[in-house]
């Protein structure tokens, strides 16, 4: 029954073993040596002592309903104690353990919820999109596990695209929304140092071209300036003409829509320090019918538009 | 203002209670109104301006270690230091020693206001400051214990009042918690990191954290109830016999309680058992205390109709006695499945710190104050509008932080037929504004008690009446 694995030693068992056992006999003891002393004539006398002046104690008897009390709750946790493991490695004699009893739970749970999700798993989303009744599991399961990025209107939020509207980092076919929620996405936008950008002067020379792709340059000149830089190290990932690439995730330039803030401040800042988007990888632990539902939802609503 | 002391020749050394004592009406209005502020963010979260002193997160830590450390702390101070005295019939071991204590740990909560704010902290609940600071802390508290301990050394009367148990019990475990907890790493000067690493460090960090409840804001407050319930009831304490057995299962329970904080967490199973098991033997002795200062009231209940001060003292009893019920429940596991995490706890946590340690803390004030500055208390018509204005903001408090924390813990856990959750967390938020406003109301009302106290207090100091204060030394008998 013993089993050491949470302890380095026995040693430290018995520390623990020794003093709860003990400090239990020892508040049975305690209630036991003062619970009497119900005084004869009824009269409760005062200890004789007095401090301050007029502090003074008397010396009631402990009320016998306290008492009980006190009883039940030591009799209960050496009940608790035998069947809960608390013991030092002591497992307790129903065997319980909080793993135990979450893959349990766990597993009931498959067997209860997973036959109404797995239905769904081979039609392709294309169809399943057409379906009320997917389109509103999948919603359920939006609302858990991703609202606290993309919002609960699936707008998103600075960092957290927008899924609402018909701009995609990585594509918006069906398959690529299911592989993006399975797996996750590394967005990895490098820092000016890793870019090999050192000045002050080239940056603001970017910035300003960054700017000119999508809306008037504060500054023509800079712009035309960092065109050439642009075109030596950022069309790598953005493309020449800056409109992206999303098999790695690189955003389209031109367009009005910036995840991480257009403003020349922000732009500036992307640059200079780059960005680390992280989507997590939600197939482990949601499994695959609960992913293509998602990516169902997620499907559904481009489409709406 | 003259000042007459009917000294013969040894007195006791009231100047570092009277410091104490004010300060505990100053910093109470401070970390309320810290507490009010952070609890309208919370409301209407475009409060903080999107300043980042102001955030939440900052000021959260300011207001919990102004309540507990700058308003408890100087209460406890003031009240343990006036207790040993008068029941030792001693003067303070050291004059000089408990002058450092009061500036020291004026500084150390200057520090904190500091150093918070700006967002430099050890990220230990209840033990945020940072390594500089806790050392800080450890010298005052050694200095604390010297003139407590040297005081009750040196006392003239044979027995050691049941009061001083309480406050030795505390100074001494708060010195154990606040050295453990805090061995730290440091990198740099506001900088450093914890001495223990994941479930462990947790583990140390509850440990501290329910004993910080248990002997700085239960043991100590104790301490202070055993004073002064029968001196303003004018009563003996009820049952001697049930204050030992109360205060050593008190002291032997508590210290194992800290698990309840992480159960169905990474804390090993045998640890939460324990932790669960030692909270609900807890129970007992707890209502140990509420009994004796309740009962010691027996035979002057009438009292309770006329006198407000009293009023708030079983007021405080009472709370003390339901959260010492309601703590025991749920660290039971199956009901902290349901509470954790919500804002059931921030009621319960807040029922104790309102109604118990706010509650004890200005009744006994409104005892000692008038006594140590030797002049009538200004005007108990203004402690009747405090009590019933205080009663009133920690029921609301209390009441709305139940509501909302058992909806929350029923939304979170409410699922659909098909096994998704029916709620998103969002809804839940949602679902709690009302509430949050209703608690803020709570707490505004409560620092509005504390402002009439302050005002009350401060024409009682600055009365134009002659001072008599009793601060005379009993000849030794």
């Amino acid at each position: 029954m013993f089993e050491s694995s949470l302890f380095t030693s026995q040693f430290w068992e018995w520390f623990i073993i020794i003093p709860t056992v003990l400090g239990i006999i020892a508040c049975f003891a305690l209630i036991i040596w003062l619970g009497g002393g119900r005084p004869k004539d009824g009269k409760v006398k005062t200890m004789g002592h007095v401090w301050d002046g007029d502090l003074a104690e008397l010396n009631n008897p402990l009320p016998r309903w306290w008492l009980y009390m006190f009883y039940l709750t030591l009799i209960f946790s050496i009940i608790y104690l035998i069947l809960y493991p608390g013991l030092g490695s002591f497992a307790g004699i129903l065997n319980w353990s909080e793993t135990n009893a979450y893959e349990e739970e766990m597993a009931e749970a498959e067997a209860r919820y997973g036959p109404i999700f797995a239905k769904y798993a081979e039609e392709p989303i294309e169809t399943l999109v057409q379906k009320p009744d997917a389109i509103k599991l999948g919603h359920s399961l939006y609302m858990t596990y991703c609202t606290t990025c993309h919002g609960s209107d699936a707008r998103g939020v600075r960092g957290f695209p927008n899924l609402r509207d018909d701009d995609w980092l990585y594509g918006g076919q069906a398959t690529t929304i299911e592989t993006t929620i399975m797996h996750g996405r590394n967005g990895n936008m490098p820092t000016a140092e890793m870019n090999g950008l050192k000045t002050k002067a080239d940056i603001n020379n970017i910035t300003q071209y960054v700017i000119s792709l999508s809306r008037k340059p504060d500054d023509r000149l800079a712009a035309v300036q960092g065109e050439k830089i642009f075109k030596r190290v950022c069309f790598a990932c953005h493309g020449m003409t800056g409109t992206g690439f999303q098999a790695l995730g690189a955003p389209n330039l031109t367009d009005d829509i910036s995840l991480y803030g257009a403003s020349r401040s922000k732009i500036r800042e992307t640059i200079t320090y780059g960005r680390q988007g992280k989507m997590p990888a939600h197939g482990d632990f949601l499994g695959k019918a609960k992913v293509h539902l998602l990516a169902t939802y997620i499907y559904s609503l481009s489409l709406k538009k | 203002m003259a000042e007459i002391s009917i000294a013969g020749q040894d007195t006791y050394n009231y100047k570092v209670v009277r410091q104490f004592a004010i300060m505990t009406i100053i910093w109470g209005i401070v970390g309320m109104s810290v507490g009010v502020f952070i609890a309208a963010e919370l409301t209407w979260p475009w409060l903080n301006m999107d300043i980042p002193y102001l955030t939440f997160s900052r000021l959260r830590p300011l207001h919990t270690n102004a309540v507990i450390f700058a308003f408890g702390g100087s209460a406890l101070f003031a009240t343990s230091y006036y207790i040993v005295q008068r029941t030792c019939h001693v003067r303070l071991f050291s004059d000089k020693l408990a002058a450092v204590t009061f500036w020291g740990w004026q500084l150390v909560i200057v520090l904190a206001a500091i150093t918070l704010p700006l967002g430099l902290t050890s990220t230990k609940e209840y033990a945020e400051l940072e390594w500089p600071i806790d050392i800080l802390i450890t010298v005052i508290w050694v200095a604390y214990a010297i003139v407590f301990f040297g005081t009750l050394y040196k006392r003239k009367v044979s027995h050691i009042y049941v009061a001083n148990w309480f406050f030795a019990a505390f100074i001494i475990t708060i010195a154990i918690l606040h050295i453990f907890n805090n061995l730290a790493v440091p990198v740099s000067m506001w900088k450093s990191y914890s001495a223990y690493a994941g479930v462990q460090d947790a583990m140390v960090q509850w440990w501290y954290g329910h004993n910080a409840v248990g002997f700085f804001l239960t043991a100590g407050f104790l301490g202070m109830m055993y004073y002064f319930v029968p001196k303003q009831a004018e009563r003996p304490v009820y049952s001697y016999r049930l204050s030992i057995v109360h205060f050593w299962a008190l002291i032997f329970t508590y210290i194992w309680a800290g698990p309840h904080h992480l159960h169905y967490t990474a804390l090993p199973d045998w640890t939460q058992t324990l932790g669960m098991v030692m909270s609900l033997i807890l129970l007992a002795p707890s209502w140990g205390g509420m009994i004796n200062g309740i009962m010691t009231l027996s035979g002057a209940w009438e009292k309770l109709r006329s006198d407000p001060i009293l009023r708030f003292m079983i007021v405080a009893i009472s709370f003390y006695g339901m959260s010492t019920f309601e703590g025991p429940m749920m660290a039971i596991k199956t009901v902290n499945a349901l509470s954790h995490y919500t804002d059931w706890t921030i009621g319960h946590v807040h029922s104790g710190a309102l109604g118990w340690v706010a509650m004890i803390t200005m009744g006994s004030m409104y005892y000692l104050i008038p006594r140590l500055f030797g002049r009538k208390l200004y005007s108990l018509k203004l402690v009747e509008v405090h009590f019933w204005v205080a009663t009133i903001g920690v029921v609301l408090y209390a009441v709305a932080m139940w509501v909302s924390g058992i909806m929350q813990g029923l939304m979170w856990r409410a699922v659909n037929a098909d096994g998704t959750l029916t709620y998103s967390f969002v809804e839940s938020v949602q679902a709690m504004h009302p509430y949050y406003m209703t608690r803020w109301l709570g707490g505004t009302l409560f620092l509005t008690g504390m402002l009439i106290m302050a005002y009350n207090i401060f024409r009682t100091v600055v009365s134009s009446e002659v001072a008599v204060v009793n601060d005379k030394i009993p000849a030794p008998h």
